[in-house]
């Protein structure tokens, strides 16, 4: 580890001691796992009324689906080939009394209990846009579809970074229809993305980027990402200003998902999608950095926006 | 050439999952253009290194080195030497 991941990691761990001693998140011994405490929800609260307000203009049909998915719905995503290392698969115990003992008994000797543990029909949803597709198959009406969503993600990515978080909420604005559907969906949240946190007092600014794409192949899937000018973040320092953080990001699916999920526009071609997604408990933890612990003390303007 | 193309040719044939017989492109055919995807060009990359004793080193990771028959010999060639 050199010097600068040190300084990194001791601001990361800084800033969740700071949080958990405010009680703001309630640590559960897993790196990454927090409860949240009223005030923090709060905030996520009154943020979200803010962005449906901004977002009112689209219609967008409102959809919420819980944080878990088809597995074979998931296995159509290209999750499974793009970002294996952070997908969470639900298991659980199948057999009779037998097996069970010998779970006991491995569980008493500390021995590795889950071996035998049998795969569910569910995954955990990795992106509060995944569960939509299987349900848009079928063919769009003309003026395409735009989407509302809201979901609780899991990601395996234990850190002691506040803001990597393993179960965290996306709100999605999604646009399914035809490729210039698509990207003027893209292009217009990433402005108002960046004015939204603007005006909360977040100097939010956009930044093209790639996923975080498994392995060496990966690296290609992220070059190629980037050269295909295909996904934007917003921006922000909130543990340490050397090393900004995503908290929304712009995405532009091609047909990806069209394709997979036979999601056809009126003329019958593969639909295009995009998305943006606000990563609520990452603006929370940017908000309470920018202005402080104790939101009655934030900005009048700030208050005004998000009306607290 | 520093590279057997016949190994090439076939390794692409049989982990690029084009839509046309990469037997009968030419070598300076656009792979993508022929429906390499971006998960078929890591098949294509893992096939190569294991045929050819090599590690693709984190600046030729790019869609450019796998672009064609050529493009991919040029690469293999630097790194055999």
């Amino acid at each position: 580890m050199c010097l600068d991941d040190e300084s990194l990691t001791a601001a990361y761990r800084q800033y969740q001691t700071e949080l958990v001693e405010a009680g703001l998140l309630i640590s559960l011994g897993v790196p990454g796992l927090y409860g949240r405490s009223g005030i923090f929800e709060g905030v996520i609260e009154h943020f979200e009324q803010y962005v449906t307000q901004r977002g009112a203009f689209a219609r967008a049909e409102v959809m919420r689906f819980p944080p878990m998915m088809s597995r074979q719905h998931y296995l159509r995503t290209g999750h499974i080939q793009n970002f294996p290392d952070l997908m969470g698969s639900v298991h659980t115990f199948q057999g009779g009394d037998r097996e069970h003992l010998k779970l006991l008994e491995a569980r008493e000797k500390g021995e590795d209990w889950t071996r035998n543990l049998a795969a569910t029909e569910s995954m955990m949803v990795p992106a509060a846009c995944y569960p939509l597709y299987p349900t848009a198959t079928g063919t769009l009406p003309s003026v395409g579809r735009t989407v509302d969503l809201r979901c609780f993600v899991f990601r395996c990515e234990p850190s002691s970074d506040p803001a990597r978080m393993q179960l965290f909420r996306q709100r999605e604005y999604v646009r399914l229809g035809t490729a210039e559907q698509a990207l003027d969906h893209r292009n217009g949240w990433l402005k108002r993305g960046q004015e939204i946190l603007n005006a909360v007092g977040l100097d939010a600014r956009p930044v093209v980027a790639n996923d975080p794409f498994f392995g060496r192949g990966g690296q290609m899937l992220a070059a190629t990402q980037v050269e295909q000018d295909l996904k934007y973040e917003l921006v922000v320092p909130i543990a340490t200003a050397v090393k900004p953080t995503a908290i929304a990001s712009c995405n532009y699916h091609l047909d990806h998902f069209g394709h997979a999920f036979d999601i056809k526009t009126a003329d019958g071609k593969p639909a295009h999608s995009a998305c943006i997604g606000f990563g609520l408990e990452r603006i929370a933890l940017a908000l309470f950095k920018t202005h402080g612990f104790d939101p009655t003390q934030w900005p009048t303007d700030v208050k005004r926006v998000l009306a607290l | 050439m520093v590279c057997d193309m016949t190994a090439i040719r076939e390794i692409v044939a049989q982990h690029g999952r084009l839509s046309a017989d990469a037997r009968t492109l030419e070598f300076g055919t656009n792979l993508y253009l022929a429906g390499l995807t971006s998960l078929a060009t890591v098949g294509v990359m893992l096939a190569l290194e294991d045929h050819f004793n090599v590690e693709f080193p984190r600046s030729m990771l790019s869609r450019k080195t796998f672009e064609s028959m050529e493009s991919i010999a040029d690469a293999l060639g630097e790194l055999v030497g």
